[in-house]
């Protein structure tokens, strides 16, 4: 490793931009003649639309367009898909129903947008806005997914009866019902997973141009997948063909899932820019973002685990039912089945796993993938069953997970997945010294001669970073593949540009890509460009989501490089009247291994550049592409604990302390995963004790501000202790696996198992509030 | 936001005569109102702004009596070493409220003004018997806060001042909403030549209010110990989805006995 290469702590390239306000998002981007665009949203949560008058509205200064859904279906824009098919058990394919950009004849959460009005500026646009009358007729509404499939619920879509999606299963349900009745000990629990706001620090934004003279179309947006966007808006919304339409995502400042999906508004910003002949911006505003960014989680599960006399796992059987939101967003479906269900058996050898969910409507935002994707409420299921379990059978925590630990490899799960490589031994011993384990009952004594409750509580993760083979997930009803591809070009005086299908909104692209390259040639990082995110600059690409740019973005652009070098070497053996065997690059010179013969790095760009002297029949030029496609899952894994001492009067947790020991396989920038980690255990423990979306019966969102969605802050957190104890993942070049989640998909579980602990209580809700410890302490005394 | 014609008051005279204007309002640190303008909750025609007169900022102790200007803001109340000595408390309460940004604009009389249910001030003023200095009178913080931003204030009338006489001993202490960092519970406790007063911020139904159970065991003996197994009542407290009544009931008399504890060490 050298100090800019792979395993160093290189500081982050981008920061620089990014802390002195250079950073250029889509609300920074100018071009000219530009307006601005407000969207009216249904402040009801389900009602039907009788009437729109927009006349006064068009009448007010500066509006240059108000449109409604009704424009939009007969110029032929496209209802917004979901880019996975489940099918239900009974084989039936999963019942959608229309979600026009613009709602037509009925709204169906509170934020649904009915209508664009655009103006000179943004505040003649707002004063528009409240001008458009909209006559609805309120119908009752549903929230809460257990009550909209019970018969007379309020029906979100005709499509689906009951509000039923899809009643889903995974894995062999009559072995598992048979564990359960010959097990010597099971454990029932009900588990329910609280739906989150992402809150991105930048909100979503859309800049649509069509250029006329040009018959072409610009979007900048929030993304965090820019050719997926083209192609979606392209092949399901008619909004343009691939090739009159430009996604530009700049930089994104956040995306945790949310940026993933298109929304009705880029679509209506494209089409208005060509319906009014004006580039159309619209910025969300905060309360906007609450309101319409598809949220996170919201499962209520009933669970069963068994064990047999040796306290060994049996057997697992879970019943889901996962609140979709009012409308199918793009990944919704594939998040509580293929990103949940094959992730149940955990780190643990279990025999027999049964997994039914049950997908739901529900007059509420849609919900789809924010941090962790399933895999955050696969983990809360287990590890909050394994510590319950523990407690009833007596044994010490670590001690059942020992004797359930999966210790050789691969292994193959009841539900598909094929685990490559681990040591979970490893990360809980590593967790456990580095906690102090130990010492704990000594502390929890010392805490309670203070009054004050102490509690302990491990969380043993896994988790499954970059879907893949492509093959595979098209058999399991993915609309898209999930390769990535990178172009690597090396310019005539040797500088690098890699072009990279993946997106940077705040993982640190443009430094850990960057080192990959410098540790090949071994030039300096400062002569790597990473560019992304602009699809006109980068071949296709599948974007950033699932902690996925490490293993499988990475990894193409290893592809890529390997070519690079081969063809580098094969000009430098050619100069340099070599061995094309014999030519070593290192410290940014191309050298004949074992004389004094070398060449700079750029004399070889150079003559592939001007081809003067090339061996015969070869290309000019010295760059290349690859396409990579992985073939398996990666599997990060690792042991989370919490330490938390509770006032009991008030009901207020304090996290003494957090360690995290991680498996993320070969690591490229320490820095950067450590920072990955740290912003994953921050919103996995907001979860946890802080964050909560809360719909009232009437489905009125009262956490719609900051006022009332509690974000962790930086005092909410102690200083992290994390470590990594690595088995580098056998299935990529790389040997990497992911980090972007880890900490948010393994931290919700250790915060409650450590809160519960604490209490003597077998559950608490999330978020454990000052309000709900101190109610759960009452309800005990009582 | 809505437009808004924008004037700066050269005096309070000037400020009253300005508020005659349509629907006219006074603005002084503005930590409210203009929020409530950009979220287009709020939408008066006028503002007229006195943060900047002289006449109204700053903290005057003369004996037992202290004097602060309605215009001070919490920063300047939180760090005027007078005060520090004469009635701490309420600088520590001062250094409590919001941020430092907040505490450098907001200002003691717009908190009052605003009476907000959940703001320390109103707790602060009631407690410590203060009077509310106005351009027209001046009126006891007993009669002043009225309910859910409302006060006593008349249409067109100006807070100028706060006064009060220094307790013997006083504390405050505030339980925060999670999220807002308002007070779910605010405890204001002061012993003086009144007796004890305790008030209560971000529970009452009402807004700010008089805790008599708490007041009276107090009387008998100011110590925490006093408080023990006392249950305030949750009637007429707020319940919502931060706190349940119950709740708040309970970290009254929690915050109470802190305050105390605080007062007397």
């Amino acid at each position: 490793m050298g100090i800019e290469g792979v395993g160093a702590r290189v500081a982050r390239k981008e920061d620089k931009r990014f802390i002195t306000g250079g950073g250029r998002y889509v609300d920074d981007m100018v071009v000219p003649g530009m307006k601005h665009a407000v969207f009216v949203r249904s402040p009801h949560a389900h009602a039907q639309i009788k009437k729109i008058d927009v006349k006064k509205a068009q009448a007010m200064p500066g509006v240059v367009g108000v449109l409604t859904g009704k424009e939009l279906k007969a110029d032929g824009i496209g209802n917004l898909i979901c880019g996975w098919m489940i099918h239900s058990k009974d084989g039936t394919p999963m019942k959608m129903g229309a979600w026009s950009p613009l709602a037509v004849d009925k709204v169906r959460y509170v934020g649904d947008a009915v209508v664009i009005v655009i103006a000179d500026t943004k505040g003649q646009a707002r004063d528009a806005a409240e001008a458009v009358e909209i006559t609805y007729k309120e119908l009752k509404a549903v929230v809460d997914a257990t009550k909209a499939i019970q018969p007379g619920a309020p029906q979100v879509h005709a499509e689906a009866e009951n509000n039923l999606i899809f009643d889903w299963e995974l894995g062999d349900g009559k072995a598992t019902d048979a564990a359960i009745r010959s097990a010597a000990h099971v454990t029932r629990m009900k588990i329910v997973n609280n739906r989150l706001v992402p809150n991105a620090m930048e909100p979503r934004a859309a800049l649509g141009h069509y250029d006329k003279a040009e018959d072409h179309y610009t979007c900048w947006t929030t993304s965090q997948n820019p050719h997926v966007a083209r192609l979606v808006m392209s092949a399901f919304y008619n909004v343009a063909p691939e090739n009159k339409l430009r996604v530009i995502a700049p930089d994104v400042g956040g995306g945790f899932g949310s940026k993933i999906y298109i929304y009705p508004e880029e679509i209506v910003c494209l089409w208005a820019s060509k319906k009014t002949g004006v580039p159309v911006k619209w910025v969300a505003d905060r309360t906007e973002s609450f309101l319409s960014d598809a949220h996170g989680r919201d499962h209520v599960s009933t669970v069963e685990m068994a064990f047999d006399t040796d306290n060994r796992i049996t057997g697992l059987k879970v019943d889901t039912i996962a609140n979709l939101g009012a409308y199918m967003s793009l990944f919704s479906s594939c998040v509580p089945t293929y990103l949940y269900a094959t992730l149940l058996s955990g780190q643990y050898n279990i025999p027999a796993i049964h997994a039914n969910v049950r997908a739901v409507y529900t007059n509420t935002a849609p919900v789809d993938a924010y941090r962790g994707a399933g895999r955050p409420e696969a983990t809360y299921v287990l590890e909050r069953m394994m510590e319950t379990a523990a407690r009833e059978l007596g044994v010490s925590p670590a001690e059942l997970r020992r004797r359930n630990f999966i210790t050789s490899f691969p292994h193959q799960t009841p539900v598909i997945m094929a685990y490559d490589a681990g040591d979970y031994n490893a990360s809980l011993d590593a967790a456990m010294k580095a906690a102090d384990y130990a010492g704990f009952t000594k502390r929890r004594a010392d805490a309670a001669k203070q009054g004050r409750l102490r509690g302990i509580g491990m969380s043993c993760y896994i988790e499954a970073c970059g879907l893949a083979p492509s093959s595979a997930v098209g058999s399991l009803g993915a609309g898209v593949g999930l390769w990535e591809s990178a172009e690597v070009r090396v310019n005539a005086v040797g500088t690098i540009e890699v072009l990279t299908g993946s997106h940077s909104h705040g993982q640190g692209h443009e430094t850990t890509f960057a080192q990959l390259v410098t540790q090949r040639f071994g030039v300096p990082i400062d002569s790597v460009s990473i560019v992304h995110g602009d699809t006109d600059k980068v071949q296709m690409g599948m974007g950033t989501y699932g902690s996925r740019s490490g293993a499988v973005g990475m990894s193409a652009i290893v592809k890529a490089l390997d070519k690079v070098e081969a063809k580098a070497k094969k000009i430098a053996a050619h100069l340099l009247e070599a061995d094309e065997g014999d030519i070593v690059i290192e410290n940014g010179e191309v050298k004949v291994a074992g004389t004094d013969k070398s060449l700079p790095w750029f004399q070889v760009a150079l003559a592939a550049y001007t081809a003067h002297n090339l061996p015969a029949g070869m290309e000019p030029g010295l760059k290349e592409t690859a396409f990579y496609d992985p073939s398996n899952f990666t599997f990060p894994a690792g042991c989370y604990i919490c330490e938390v001492e509770i006032d009991p009067e008030t009901g207020l947790t304090e996290i003494i302390q957090f360690v995290a020991a991680d498996d993320f396989g070969n690591i490229i920038n320490p820095m950067i995963v450590e920072g990955q980690v740290h912003g994953g255990i921050a919103q996995g423990v907001g979860q946890a004790l802080l964050e909560g979306a809360h719909y009232d019966s009437s489905g009125q969102l009262l956490t719609a501000s900051y006022m009332d969605y509690t974000m962790p802050r930086a005092g909410d957190l102690p200083s992290f202790k994390v470590s990594t104890s690595n088995t580098p993942c056998p299935g990529n070049p790389l040997g990497v696996k992911g980090c972007g989640e880890a900490g948010a998909i393994g931290s919700p579980p250790a915060v409650i198992n450590a809160i519960t602990d604490a209490l003597g209580v077998v559950d608490i809700p999330m978020p454990a509030s000052p309000a709900t410890v101190w109610a759960t302490i009452r309800a005990t005394k009582h | 936001m809505y437009s808004v014609n924008y004037h700066r008051a050269s005096s309070v005279a000037d400020a009253a005569k300005l508020l005659k204007n349509g629907d006219a309002k006074l603005l002084s640190g503005g930590m409210t109102l203009i929020p409530a303008m950009k979220t287009r909750l709020a939408a008066p025609s006028d503002l007229v702004d006195v943060s900047r007169l002289k006449d109204l900022q700053g903290v005057k102790v003369s004996g037992k009596t202290i004097t602060i200007g309605a215009a001070t803001t919490h920063y300047d109340v939180s760090t005027d070493e007078k005060l520090k000595k004469a009635c701490p408390a309420l600088a520590h309460m001062a250094s409590l409220i919001g941020d430092p940004a907040v505490r450098h604009k907001g200002t003691i009389g717009g908190s009052i003004a605003n009476n907000d249910p959940a703001a320390d001030y109103p707790a602060a003023l009631l407690a410590l018997g203060a009077t509310i200095i106005t351009n027209k009178r001046e009126i006891g913080a007993d009669k002043f806060f009225k309910g859910l931003f409302e006060t006593a204030l008349k249409e067109g009338e100006i807070i100028t001042a706060v006064s009060f006489t220094a307790p013997t001993k006083a504390a405050y202490q505030k339980f925060r909403n999670p999220a807002s960092r308002y007070a779910i519970v605010g405890v204001f406790v002061t012993k003086g030549k009144d007796g004890v007063r305790v008030a209560v911020t971000g529970a009452g139904e009402d807004g700010v209010f008089r805790c008599k159970e708490i007041e009276a065991a107090l009387a008998k003996n100011f110590d925490a110990a006093a408080l023990d197994g006392l249950k305030v009542p949750a009637k007429e407290l707020m319940s919502d989805i931060h706190a349940s009544a119950d709740y708040r009931a309970n970290l009254i008399a929690v915050m109470a006995k802190r305050a105390v504890a605080a007062a007397n060490a």
